[in-house]
């Protein structure tokens, strides 16, 4: 059933088209177009107009349809922001687990409905704050964990059994989760009732964030580890995050963008399938991770198609049938590359728009950047205001009154079928590549936002993309008008003291035995997960824990694709 | 002078460095040096790596960096990355692959470009080399790509030449054989984790043996060996491999020597000699004018090339310095 | 034709930081300006990188960090090259540096620092007024 129009319209619109084709020749003919060339932020072409003909092929019922309705174009739920509102989900974390916590209070506090854990460096890349390789990195990015104590300090007088926590966290996932889990049960509430996210999207690590420890196949075999013991023992709670987001910060286009983070999918989707799961034991709880950038139409688009895609991915290569494998969910952060440092008031701005086309999009979480994103991580001040900026797009704007407002519209609907069919291509040649974990052996993905990125910057340098207050109204001399955080560095002195304080205070041979436990799991093929639960509560570090991995996997080192 | 040379032989990082800048960069007071150097070369075993882009020498390279170092051999890596055609620059980015070894004092990586110059790359490099011998290394490795003439050369100098090549290359096999087949004594195929492997060891190993007569008079027969150099797999074999193959210089050629066997040094010296030459040459008559002149004569019409050739060559001759 | 020196400089990824879009786009924009360019790739400890600068006899090292651990860093790099008699090595750095930091960069030793919104070309132009091959 084509879109609601019958045949006799096409032929009527495309004479009108022509008529007004000409009608616009004659115009530019006098003074010719702004541009020389239309193209969103990912240089993708776009047309003067849009009209029904665009849409000849399109079926309203199998394209698009109704939210709650495969192929989920419209939003996953039936009611959508009709019933309940996104969860506004603000990143944070800095210094210590005591100064974070008390940033999550803030924000809870501010009507914050979920938490989103941000950690510094050191415990991103698995090493405890005594490590050499720490040295001056302690709490700069995000907050240290280096044992289970941190993690009980950093929920401290935190609901968890009500409020649902996501932590972005990679390589050491399982570990970090393992605490998560010793820590709540040591509260007395149960796992299976733990409710929150693990970002623990390796294949991204890889192409895009660069968060790496062991090589791609046993990384990937950790995080089939969680994925096995979320569907048995955590049922609520979401495996992996597959995320976009970091691949469209390193700089890919918005295609790129959708077309490798659904290949990512499918790669932990074969995975676990291997490991002998159902389909529709563990689709459920992977969630997606997407980026909205300054292109409003086409970040609108992606995230309508990217619905669409998983659905059909997940129906039709993987015949799932619980709708819950089919629905894709999301969390979406506005685009922090697309910041300025100069004239900082206009992020707020930049992040307003963006954080509209994610609700247009029909997101389920959202967080938006702070206008001092350029400078260091969020003041309470700047994070609070971002935090405004949703709930005035929430409860001011009107825009979340209805569902998929910009459903119908011949441009968004074309550039959602470009869009799709566009990512699906890349996925097949990844596909043909061998699958994701392939295409990353053969640095494809890498290579590809690689170019992206540069074409982008020449682009700016060039004058063919507008930054504004940096290739266009700038201005001289500017001072920084806002107040710009700074971390203490002393900070490091102490949490090593406290790290060192639990280590000495720990049962030495029980410990080793905790350590040589998960070892043994790694060589073998039992799940590691328990082991890291014992053995965190036995007081291992996250270093420690890491470190088995490092032994027995070995080390990934970065390829240095430029 | 006797100060670097000192410097050089006691294995001083950052003179090595400059020195081999130096060469890089054609500034003409190396030479005194490189006299000076020569009588403490020829002692490190070099082996040259070349095949195609992407094929993972590398890789192979950074782990044969890590098994000859267990075995106690200390070792200078030479990589060589093609110049941009477009900009003159280049990343060079071979050490990526190979940093973890830079905190090693054993081992010394220099990055090179091919910049095309004039017989440039063969000459620098090849000085490179000597460097790195009269530094004192055990083992200098070298890592061109199989492509031009230039790159090939360089390997070809080595005590062994290895060539790599990937499963699947089908079509750049026969390539191979046009260019590059001779050169190897020992054949690698590389992620060999991939499918089409053993199709890829018969058609290398037919194309080896068509050359089966050579082999029946006892000449070194080429192995051909697997390696995963992603994963450190097989690498053992092909260093085994090497020490067959200078086992078989030792026995015919003389071992360390075979890298200054007659014809070797004979051909060299043409090289070496056309190169100095040709800068002599051009440099006295880009200096006077008289080249500028001449092509500046040359697209007027007032002269032919080949007059202006023989104008210019046999007096600049003629007055190049007996010894500077 | 022959001797001439030619630049050669190196970009490196100092500590635990991934944020490595930038650096590569710098890496790139110098090859297209005609220099050398050895890249190191992520997680290098200063140590490496000054071994690695000495070993390649670069006329610059440029530092990129965005993750907040600049000042360790940069000045680790900077103290390491002098130590090793290579003070004559340009070190200059970009990324996330706060201005009260870029000042006390600056005066040990740090010859400049580029931060966001830096066009490709005064990058490039900076090395070809500041570094001359030595
Ligand atoms: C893109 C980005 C990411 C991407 C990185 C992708 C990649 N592979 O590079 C992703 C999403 C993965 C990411 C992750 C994280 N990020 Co981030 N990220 C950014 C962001 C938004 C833009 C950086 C960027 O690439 N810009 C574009 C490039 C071209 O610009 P640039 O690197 O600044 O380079 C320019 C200049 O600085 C200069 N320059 C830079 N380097 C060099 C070197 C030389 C030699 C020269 C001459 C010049 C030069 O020239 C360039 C051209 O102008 C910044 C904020 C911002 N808008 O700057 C945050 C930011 C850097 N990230 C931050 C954080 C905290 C993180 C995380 C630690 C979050 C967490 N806790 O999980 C992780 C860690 C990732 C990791 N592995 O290190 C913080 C750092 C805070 C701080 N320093 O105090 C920032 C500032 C955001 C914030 N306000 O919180 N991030
Ligand atoms: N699957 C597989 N990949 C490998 C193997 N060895 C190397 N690679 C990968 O091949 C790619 C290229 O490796 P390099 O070592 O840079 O290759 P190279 O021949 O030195 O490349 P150039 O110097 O650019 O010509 C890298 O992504 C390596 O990880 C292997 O044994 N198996
Ligand atoms: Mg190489």
């Amino acid at each position: 059933m084509a879109l609601t129009f019958n045949p006799k319209i096409f032929q009527d619109i495309d004479e009108k088209y022509a008529a007004w084709k000409k009608k616009l020749g004659k115009v530019f003919a006098k003074k010719p177009e702004r541009l020389k060339r239309f193209s969103t932020v990912s240089d993708k072409k776009i047309a003067d107009i849009y009209t029904p003909a665009d849409l000849k092929d399109q079926d309203f019922a199998a394209d698009i349809g109704f939210p709650g309705d495969y192929p989920f174009t419209r939003g996953v739920q039936p009611s959508m922001y009709r019933g309940r509102l996104w969860t506004m989900r603000m990143f944070a974390g800095l210094g210590t687990a005591e100064d974070t916590n008390r940033r999550f209070h803030l924000l809870v506090r501010e009507g914050q409905t979920g938490l989103s854990t941000a950690f510094d460096m050191p415990t991103l890349m698995g090493y405890d704050t005594d490590s050499p390789k720490a040295r001056g990195e302690c709490g700069k990015c995000g907050v240290a964990i280096d044992t289970l104590k941190d993690m009980e300090d950093l929920f401290s007088g935190l609901p968890i059994d009500r409020i649902t926590t996501s932590m972005t966290i990679n390589p050491p996932a399982a570990v970090i989760w393992a605490m998560y889990i010793a820590m709540a049960e040591h509260r007395g509430i149960d796992r299976k009732v733990l409710g929150g996210t693990i970002q623990n999207d390796m294949l991204k690590e890889f192409v895009a964030q660069k968060t790496f420890m062991c090589p791609p196949e046993p990384s990937v075999r950790i995080v089939t580890d969680t994925v096995e013991f979320g569907t048995k023992e955590v049922p609520r709670w979401n495996t992996i995050s597959i995320s976009g987001y970091h691949i469209r910060e390193a700089g890919s286009t918005a295609v790129q963008e959708l077309a490798f983070t659904l290949a990512d999918g499918i790669a932990y989707t074969e995975k676990a399938l291997e490991r002998g799961l159902h389909v529709d034991a563990f689709a459920p709880r992977f969630s997606f991770f997407f980026n909205s950038h300054l292109d409003f139409f086409e970040e609108v688009a992606k995230f309508r198609a990217a619905r669409r895609m998983w659905a059909r991915i997940m129906k039709e290569r993987f015949g799932a049938k619980d709708p819950r494998s089919l629905w894709m969910r999301f969390h979406t952060q506005t685009a922090g590359c697309s910041l300025t440092a100069q004239q900082p008031y206009n992020n707020v701005v930049r992040t307003a728009l963006q954080g509209l086309a994610a609700v247009m999009g029909g997101t389920q979480s959202l967080h938006t950047n702070s206008l001092d994103e350029v400078l260091a991580i969020p003041t309470e001040e700047a994070a609070t205001i971002a935090l405004r900026t949703q709930q005035i797009i929430a409860e001011e704007s009107g825009v979340a009154n209805t569902i998929d407002p910009l459903g119908g519209s011949y441009f968004v609907e074309t550039l959602t079928n470009q869009m799709e069919e566009e990512a699906f291509e890349l996925i097949h040649k990844i596909d043909h590549m061998g699958g994701m974990l392939a295409a990353i052996e053969q640095n494809f993905p890498q290579q590809e936002i690689a170019d992206a990125a540069y074409h982008y910057q020449k682009q700016i340098d060039d004058h063919e993309k507008t930054v504004v207050g940096v290739n266009k109204y700038a201005i001289d001399a500017e001072d920084i008008p806002v107040e710009v955080l700074e971390i203490d560095e002393a900070l490091e002195t102490i949490q090593i003291e406290k790290t060192h304080r639990v280590k000495e205070n720990r049962d030495g041979a029980a410990l080793k035995q905790c350590l040589e436990k998960v070892g043994e799991a790694c060589t073998g093929t039992e799940n590691v997960m328990e082991h890291l639960i014992t053995a965190v509560k036995a007081g291992a570090t996250l270093q420690e824990l890491c470190d088995v991995f490092r032994d027995v996997f070995g080390s990934y080192r970065d390829p240095g694709i430029y | 002078m006797k100060d670097l040379v000192e410097k050089v032989t006691s294995g001083d990082v950052r003179t090595v460095a400059r020195l081999i800048r130096d060469v890089d960069d054609g500034m003409p007071e190396v030479r005194e040096a490189l006299k000076e150097l020569y009588p403490y070369t020829g002692n490190a075993y070099v082996i040259g790596i070349t095949g195609a882009p992407g094929v993972g020498k590398s890789t192979l390279v950074d782990q044969m960096v890590a098994h000859l170092r267990k075995r106690g051999k200390t070792v200078g890596v030479l990589a060589v990355d093609p110049t941009s055609p477009f900009s003159g620059g280049a990343i060079l980015g071979d050490r990526v692959r190979m940093q973890r070894h830079s905190m090693d004092s054993g081992v010394f990586i220099r990055s090179l470009a091919t910049r095309g110059h004039f017989g440039g790359l063969t000459q620098s490099t090849r000085s490179a080399i000597d460097i790195l011998d009269a530094m004192g290394k055990d083992v200098i490795l070298v890592e061109t790509v199989g492509v031009g003439q230039d790159e090939v050369d360089v390997v070809r100098s080595a005590h062994t030449t290895v060539i790599v090549v990937v499963p699947g290359m089908g079509d750049d096999i026969q390539a191979i054989k046009a260019g590059i087949l001779e050169v190897g004594d020992i054949f690698l195929i590389n992620k060999s984790d991939r499918e089409g492997t053993d199709k890829t060891l018969n058609e290398l190993r037919l194309m080896i043996e068509m050359d089966q007569k050579k082999f029946d008079k006892g000449l070194w027969k080429p192995p051909i060996i697997k390696v995963e150099a992603v994963f450190d797999k097989g690498v053992d074999d092909f260093l085994a491999a090497v020490d067959e193959h200078a086992r078989y210089l030792e026995q015919t050629a003389g071992g360390l020597k075979s890298r200054r066997s007659p014809e070797r040094v004979r051909q060299e010296m043409v090289e070496m000699i056309k190169a100095r030459l040709f800068e002599e040459v051009l440099d006295k008559l880009t200096e006077t004018g008289e080249f500028d002149r001449a092509v500046d004569a040359i697209v007027k019409g007032s002269l032919d090339p080949y007059s202006a050739c023989e104008g210019l060559v046999f007096p600049a001759l003629a007055g190049l310095p007996d010894e500077e | 034709m022959k001797h001439e020196r030619r630049v050669r400089v190196m970009v490196a990824k100092p500590g635990l930081d991934g944020h490595d879009r930038g650096a590569r786009i710098i890496a790139r924009a110098y090859r297209d300006a005609g220099f050398e360019v050895v890249y190191t790739g992520l997680h290098q400890t200063p140590e490496e990188i000054v071994e690695a600068a000495i070993q390649e006899d670069v006329d610059m090292v440029g530092l990129s960090s965005l993750a907040g651990a600049h000042k360790y860093l940069f000045q680790t790099v900077v103290e390491l090259l002098r130590e090793r008699g290579a003070e004559d090595i340009v070190v200059c750095g970009g990324g996330i540096i706060p201005d009260e930091d870029i000042k006390k960069l600056k005066s040990a030793g740090v010859r400049e620092i580029f931060t966001p919104g830096a066009t490709l070309d005064e990058i490039v132009k900076w090395v070809k007024e500041n570094v001359k091959p030595r």
